[in-house]
């Protein structure tokens, strides 16, 4: 009885959590211009606009460059301090690495603010530049811990073995350590896109006249005609992230597989 | 002999600390630069002014009396930490049932499908997810039409748009996986055979949930409640998109120095007024947390 009354509120609780997702194709498939109930009839000319808009097809390249240089290099660190924190002891470990960490809690409007002074007064211009700095920052954290878990399960005595046998310690890396490693690296290359993809505060104060996708949609929430557009936008956003995370989490759970462990958890 | 092997092992020992410190040094060094010099700057700001567009260098408070005298500002700011306080708990609170639910009611194997699930709203446009919630909300949206639609209210709600309250709810939602997973990782640690120890001395469900199961997860809770209140205290978007003016926060008004009034000096202020703010809330709850569990071993 008990049991059953959770599982009830549990349900509730995911339709609270879904509940925005899918009112998003419906408004997306309407012909309204008003985004409210009742619907009107079924529409893909919205779909259409978004392929003519050249400002927004402009946005996305930006953002899409900014995703892809951002996951390559969070994911670069990710690996060094990851690798660090779980097979070698160093003075301050703890708070090293812990201060490496910080902006997974820290408010993102105190980075973005505190980087936008720094540039001004370096006499900086901003740009895409300046957005992929912002978003390495807080996406590193990310990384780390998801490479974390993937090196934590590896076999110590495996890579012991390769040196023992007359590798080198970088062909070891190349030859055992990278492939067992390897899924962790594809969790995060694609974790990391996907938020730097959809981050929008740092990319607010830091993409001066180059705006990326978050900012472009943001600047059209004031114009109630277009926001007809942005749904339909989100929809092909919301099925693209799916798309990326399933991908990830297969590959997290390949990794696993082959490290021999049990599946424990998700993604943080 | 001996000492030559202990000087031997000194220096394995130091090559693996400089071969450590070697692979973290690039990530540190660059959080260093993008992150801890640019807090600096933004505590040094706080004691400048500004004049139009230069920057006046001399160290004064002005700033601080300025942001304590001003009622909008100390408005601003209470209220954000009201925010973020009820939407802490409200999150917290609601997230601990469905982490219970996965942790000893579904399958072992099936529990990564069920936090997958959980987690794939939170990876979808934030902007998005905010702006629909306004829809939700609307006079004429979908929350109010049921409401009447089943007769509990006789008119739409007004106040559940455009205020404190929307800007909690909207909150609530988005900050909902950041609650659910580090409280599941707590109660997944927790050992089994307390529980029937527990039932087989003798305790009511009740008692072994509140006696076992709650002080064991506390640092799941605790991890929940900072993971969500520190970063929803600088929100900017949600306030913005479903707040009005009621729901205004301090982000807002952060962003309103810096890139409408040109008073960096100001925001700076605000930011590590807010960042203190947080850091002593943080700190206090963190320090009740661990005399309440402790009191609660002793016991």
């Amino acid at each position: 009885m008990k049991g059953q009354g959770l599982k009830a509120y549990v349900i509730l609780y995911l339709v609270f959590l879904y509940a925005p997702i899918l009112l998003l194709p419906m408004f997306a498939f309407n012909s309204g211009t008003v985004i409210a109930f009742p619907l009107q009839s079924f529409t893909t000319s919205w779909f259409v606009e978004i392929f003519t808009t050249k400002a927004l097809i402009e946005a996305t390249r930006n953002s899409v460059f900014i995703a892809v240089s951002v996951a390559i290099l969070s994911t670069c660190f990710g690996l060094f301090a990851a690798r660090a924190a779980t097979r070698y002891n160093f003075p301050a470990k703890g708070g090293i690495v812990g201060f490496v960490m910080l902006p997974l809690v820290l408010p993102e409007i105190i980075v973005a603010v505190s980087l936008l002074v720094v540039l001004i007064q370096a006499g900086l211009s901003t740009g895409i530049w300046s957005v992929i700095a912002g978003h390495v920052l807080i996406c590193t954290p990310f990384s780390i811990a998801i490479l974390q878990g993937s090196f934590a399960n590896m076999d110590k005595s495996l890579e012991e073995a390769a040196i023992d046998l007359g590798e080198t310690p970088l062909s070891t890396f190349r030859l055992i350590t990278l492939p067992l490693v390897a899924p962790g690296i594809i969790a995060s290359l694609l974790i990391c896109f996907t938020i730097s993809l959809d981050e929008f505060i740092i990319a607010f104060f830091l993409s001066g006249n180059e705006p990326t996708l978050p900012v472009y949609i943001w600047g059209l929430l004031r114009f109630p005609a277009r926001v007809p557009v942005i749904m339909a936008l989100g929809t092909l956003l919301v099925a693209l992230s799916i798309i990326l995370l399933i991908t990830a989490e297969y590959f997290r759970r390949r990794g696993l597989r082959r490290a021999g462990k049990r599946d424990v958890g998700g993604f943080l | 002999m001996a000492m030559a092997r202990s000087f031997d092992l000194g220096r394995i020992l130091r090559r693996e600390e400089s071969k450590g410190l070697a692979l973290i040094a690039p990530p540190f060094v660059y959080a260093l630069l993008l992150l801890a010099a640019p807090l600096g700057a933004i505590v040094l700001f706080s004691f400048w002014t500004q004049d139009f567009m230069t920057i006046n260098r001399t160290f004064t408070l002005d700033n601080y009396r300025e942001a304590f005298s001003d009622p909008l500002y100390m408005e601003l700011l209470s209220r954000s930490l009201r925010i973020s306080l009820a939407v802490t708990a409200i999150t917290v609170l609601l997230a601990f049932p469905v982490a219970y639910f996965v942790s000893f009611h579904v399958a072992p194997e099936r529990k990564s499908l069920w936090l997958f699930l959980i987690t794939i709203p939170f990876w979808t446009s934030y902007l998005i997810r905010v702006f629909l919630w306004r829809v939700i909300l609307a006079y004429d949206g979908p929350v109010n039409g049921t409401l009447v639609g089943l007769g509990l209210i006789e008119e739409p709600l007004a106040w559940i748009l455009y205020s404190a309250n929307s800007v909690v709810i909207t909150l609530a939602h988005a900050y909902a996986p950041f609650a659910i997973l580090p409280i599941f990782v707590s109660l997944e640690k927790i050992d089994r055979s307390l529980h029937e120890a527990g039932r087989d001395l003798g305790e009511s469900r009740v008692m072994v949930f509140l006696r076992v199961t709650l002080p064991l997860a506390m640092p799941g809770v605790l991890a929940a409640v900072l993971i969500v209140f520190i970063p929803t205290i600088g929100d900017y978007v949600t306030p913005r998109l479903v707040g009005g003016s009621d729901g205004t926060m301090i982000a807002n008004m952060i962003q309103t120095q810096f890139m409408r009034l040109n008073n960096a000096p100001m925001g700076a202020t605000l930011s590590v007024l807010a960042m203190s703010m947080v850091g002593i809330v943080s700190l206090v709850m963190i320090v009740l947390t661990m005399r309440w569990t402790r009191g609660g071993k002793s016991k």
